[in-house]
């Protein structure tokens, strides 16, 4: 039972982070339909930039928010500047371009931060509690605790507000958007700046468990890209089960089967998934238009 | 000479010509290396540019083809075109095998599927230690067609060069077959061309499968001249090279990604004075070209010659 | 037209880059060739190398150079990629001319080139670490290292465990190159010493956390020790995996775990942990009298005022090639290949920072193994173990 339990938190702790990147893809697909290939810098970038001004001298609160501003201009200018010229090419050219913005931020990471990696201090101390013979973090709870804050923080901002509304009207329709009044292109800087912002904050609230250096936004990427997917693309609460899913699909394969084939479990259950449901599990059914 | 034969030509040309200019053997290995990029292009273009479909895994197939051979030559002494040809037939099947459950989905879903795909087959190659090296790679024997002995830049540069010339001529000859104008309405609407009679499962099930060939035999031809492979050529960051190449140099251009192959080959040796700033510069490169030629660069700067004549 | 254009205008820029790059032979620039993984996943290898190069090329050059020549240092970053190492290498060969190669930070790197280096009968000086690099020696004629084999730290580690009556140990291993090679080695040496290893896990490099791998090792039977396979950031992630699972064996490491960062990023989960590096990371812990002490701690400054970091031992091995490079130049009097290669092969006693080398025709490694120490951390320090 111990030895689930301890399985379980890693698998929650993984899962949590995961999610957390998936829903700043989920952001930027839903109000875009493009894939950002460069969200794990985002990721990166938050903490990577953290550490640069603790180092520095900040605080560690005024640093987190700084860097979360400045990964969200990150975002708008990758919006301003690259997607927003090129919006009626392909598919696969808009995914090349996040790939080539994703190899330039970690250019200028390594330039600015170097290659070391680095550690951000927990929040509440390293002291692992101890819950039915298993230990856990109390890092993990914040991971685990900012993601439910998310959830509903955005659940709410598509809900209730305006603007959140505005942002799923562009998604469905954004001609019918248009039509009724709706700044699109603010509405693409706002969720580009968001999706960046969001990434940024897990990177800084992972950091003190995974350490944080210019590389760690490529796993991490494809990682919160398969929860996406899995979930099902530009659904919230989808990126969230499909976190979990890969998270403690991982813990478990790696506690009762071997830990041989760790990473590909999560590539595995892609393909799974799709293979029985070609749009993940919270995704909409596509209908062409001809 | 209608233009497709006029590329053809222009490539044939530009085969021959090249060694002139090569001084020696580095820009020779170059030169190949390109060759065989763009070989897999030319088959990865069938898919992306005329099928209209994503695949970010096709170094897996790259990977395979390099590997499989090399085993059955180092651990069964099988002969070396036998072999061949068997990793041919299972870079075949496993995209066969693969092709209809995965082509049944769309744009990002079909990216990732295909990514999975492909990482999974890295990961396969990489952990075996005991079969193929793990990480650190392993020797490949050269090429042996019987006593012959398949070495050297001079060679493998002529094998490149012919084989690039046919595999262009028969990915021309498909996209130009009645099927081939099947596969480009493809790209246009599925359902349309569907509607029209056109088996659009069947057909992007042979595209899939004949990119999936280009890039085994590219795979077998890059470990045969270098002698050597290691689980990089299967893995991630290859596909996307692969993809990049392919929309860089122009998707549905088949002269195109040949030039996407070239500038993408050539791009680590130009950029290694920048030292630091290489990767900086490289993205930048990336981004730039494809936010001002979306097209890719060969169709764009068609485009601009096209209009420049029509106004002079 | 403009297909052709955009071909010969792209042949034409690599063309003019290579001409450029040629110079003529003879009373120039030494020239040393190096390729490394100066970026990309084994740039915990490649950067110190890297930095160190440039560093002592200009000290020496600042000093007068090497047979009255100064020196040339050509470095490619070949992000840890075979294939680039490979193309890299036919460039420092075909086009810059060099004397000399150093480079090829990982196994795979090295190995892509050996059979390239052999019929261009070329001096080359790896930095990787797996002993096939020099062996068998008639096949690697070309071929040196400076490193200790990584075989040599598990027997380092391994001699230790048994001293303290432990011989059940648990493996815990990443799936790179450098990683697998140790897991590989402690598995065929266990035998043969007399160790039996009880568990085996792996990781991936990018994961986030290893408490499942760990879980299973805590739970397994009869676990003695542990031993820790592998480098960067990870390694100190299961280092506090480790101390959060409250673990009580004894955690070893192989030396890939030879850098400050380490200990800093496991944020105390380090504390007790053991491993063998070379002597250059304790060096201030050496007797005056160890010949190894004075250039180890020369090196150890110049580089934290050059760059503002603490050496890791892998920009040692670097600054080992170079100087061995250097001295077979002065014996050689010249750049000729063969009298170069050959003067290699008679260094004799030369104290570099990673141990004394004395290669022979029988030994391409020729360092000794007394300069490979057992180290602990303590107090957030390494030190030698005593």
């Amino acid at each position: 039972m111990a030895e689930f339990l301890q399985f379980l938190f890693a698998g929650l702790t993984s899962g949590a982070i995961y999610a957390l990147v998936a829903l700043g893809f989920t952001l930027i697909y839903s109000s875009s339909h493009v894939i950002n290939f460069a969200q794990g810098e985002f990721v990166m970038l938050g903490g990577l930039a953290t550490v640069g001004l603790l180092a520095a001298g900040v605080p560690l609160l005024p640093a987190a928010l700084l860097a979360i501003v400045l990964t969200a201009a990150a975002g708008i200018a990758l919006e301003k500047l690259a997607i927003e010229p090129a919006r009626n090419a392909a598919v696969v050219t808009l995914i090349i371009i996040t790939i080539g913005a994703s190899i330039l931020l970690r250019g200028a990471a390594q330039l600015i931060w170097g290659k070391d990696y680095h550690r951000l201090p927990a929040f509440t101390g390293e002291t692992p509690l101890e819950i039915g013979g298993a230990t856990l973090l109390p890092q993990s709870l914040w991971v685990i605790g900012v993601t439910i804050l998310i959830v509903l923080g955005l659940r709410w901002f598509f809900g209730r507000t305006l603007l959140g509304k505005a942002v799923l009207a562009t998604s469905h329709n954004r001609l019918a958007a248009q039509l009724v009044g709706i700044d699109i292109g603010f509405v693409l800087l706002l969720s580009y700046g968001l999706s960046a912002a969001l990434g940024a904050l897990a990177g800084i609230l992972i950091a003190p468990i995974t350490l944080t250096s210019y590389t760690v936004g490529t796993m991490l990427g494809l990682k919160g890209f398969c929860a996406a997917i899995v979930g099902g693309l530009g659904s919230g609460a989808g990126a969230v089960v499909g976190g979990l899913v890969v998270g403690l699909a991982e813990a478990m394969a790696t506690g009762y089967v071997s830990s041989a084939y760790k990473d590909a479990v999560a590539f595995v259950i892609i393909l799974v998934v799709l293979v029985f449901m070609p749009s993940g599990l919270f995704g909409r059914r596509g209908t062409d238009r001809v | 000479m209608a233009s497709r034969h006029r590329g053809l030509v222009l490539l044939a040309a530009v085969v021959l010509a090249l060694p002139w200019f090569l001084a020696n053997k580095f820009h020779f290995q170059v030169a190949i290396l390109i060759g065989l990029n763009a070989l897999v292009c030319v088959g990865l273009n069938l898919l992306i540019g005329y099928a209209g479909q994503i695949s970010l895994g096709h170094a897996a197939f790259f990977g395979l083809g390099a590997y499989v051979p090399a085993l059955l030559v180092d651990k069964l002494r099988w002969d070396s075109s036998l072999a061949l040809a068997a990793g041919l037939a299972a870079v075949g099947l496993l995209a066969f095998a693969v092709a209809r459950p995965i082509l049944r989905l769309k744009g990002h879903y079909l990216a990732m599927a295909t990514l999975g795909l492909g990482i999974i087959v890295a990961i396969v190659i990489n952990r075996e230690l005991d079969l193929t090296g793990g990480p650190d790679g392993m020797s490949v024997r050269a090429y042996r067609i019987g006593d012959l002995r398949l070495r050297g830049e001079w060679t493998w540069y002529w094998i490149t060069g012919g084989t690039l010339v046919l595999g262009v001529w028969l990915a021309q000859n498909l996209i130009d077959s009645p099927a081939g104008r099947a596969l480009r309405a493809l790209h246009g609407s599925e359902v349309a061309a569907e509607s029209l009679g056109i088996d659009v499962a069947g057909f992007k099930v042979k595209a899939f499968v004949i990119s999936a060939l280009y890039a085994g035999l590219a795979g077998a031809m890059t470990a045969h001249f270098l002698q050597f492979v290691t689980p990089i050529e299967a893995g991630f960051l290859r596909s996307i090279e692969f993809v990049t190449m392919v929309v860089l140099g122009g998707m549905a251009s088949t002269l195109g990604v040949v030039v996407g192959a070239a500038i993408l080959t050539l791009l680590p040796q130009l950029l290694t004075g920048f030292h630091d700033y290489e990767h900086l510069v490289l993205g930048a490169i990336l981004m730039g070209m494809m936010i001002f030629l979306p097209k890719g660069l060969v169709p764009s700067l068609a485009a601009l010659w096209t209009r420049w004549r029509a106004q002079s | 037209m403009t297909q052709r254009t955009v071909i010969a205008a792209a042949l034409a820029a690599a063309l003019g880059l290579a001409a450029g790059a040629a110079q003529a032979q003879g009373q120039g620039p030494i020239k040393i060739g190096s390729f490394l993984a100066v970026t990309g996943g084994a740039s915990f290898l490649g950067d110190p190398e890297a930095k160190t190069l440039r560093l002592y090329v200009e000290r020496i050059n600042k000093s007068g150079g090497v047979l009255g020549r100064q020196l040339q240092l050509i470095v490619h970053d070949s992000a840890g990629d075979a294939k680039q190492a490979a193309t890299f290498a036919k460039r420092l060969i075909e086009d810059d001319k060099v004397d000399i190669l150093i480079g090829g930070s990982t196994t795979g790197e090295t190995m892509a080139i050996v059979k390239m280096v052999d019929e261009a009968e070329l001096p080359f000086l790896s930095l990787g670490g797996a002993s096939v690099i020099v062996e068998p020696v008639k096949e690697r004629k070309w071929v040196f290292k400076t490193p200790h084999s990584d075989r040599l730290a598990v027997q380092k580690v391994y001699v230790d465990m048994k001293a303290r009556g432990l011989t059940a140990v648990a493996i815990i291993a990443g799936s790179g190159g450098f990683d697998q090679s140790c897991r590989k080695n402690a598995q065929e040496l266990a035998p043969t010493m007399g160790m039996r290893v009880v568990a085996d896990e792996t990781y991936a490099p990018t994961d986030t956390d290893v408490t499942p791998q760990l879980t299973k090792i805590k739970n397994a039977a009869g676990v003695q020790a542990v031993l820790g396979c592998g480098f960067g950031g990870i390694t100190s992630i299961t280092a506090k995996n480790y101390k959060q699972l409250a673990m009580t064996q004894p955690f070893y490491f192989n030396h890939g775990v030879g850098s400050k960062q380490f200990i800093t990023g496991a944020a105390g989960g380090a504390e007790g942990i053991r491993l063998p590096a070379a002597a250059l990371l304790v060096a201030a812990d050496l007797p005056d009298s160890d010949p190894q002490k004075k250039p180890a701690l020369e090196y150890a400054a110049a580089y934290k005022a050059a760059f503002n970091e603490d050496i890791s031992t892998f920009g040692g091995h670097a600054l080992d090639a170079l100087l061995i490079a250097v001295d077979a130049f002065k014996r050689a009097g010249s750049t000729d290949k063969k009298k170069v290669r050959d003067a290699i092969e008679s260094t004799k006693g030369l104290i570099g920072v990673d141990g004394i080398f004395t290669f022979s025709a029988a030994d391409h490694n020729g360092l000794d193994e007394a300069s490979f120490k057992m180290v602990v951390v303590q107090n957030g320090e390494f030190r030698l173990l005593k």
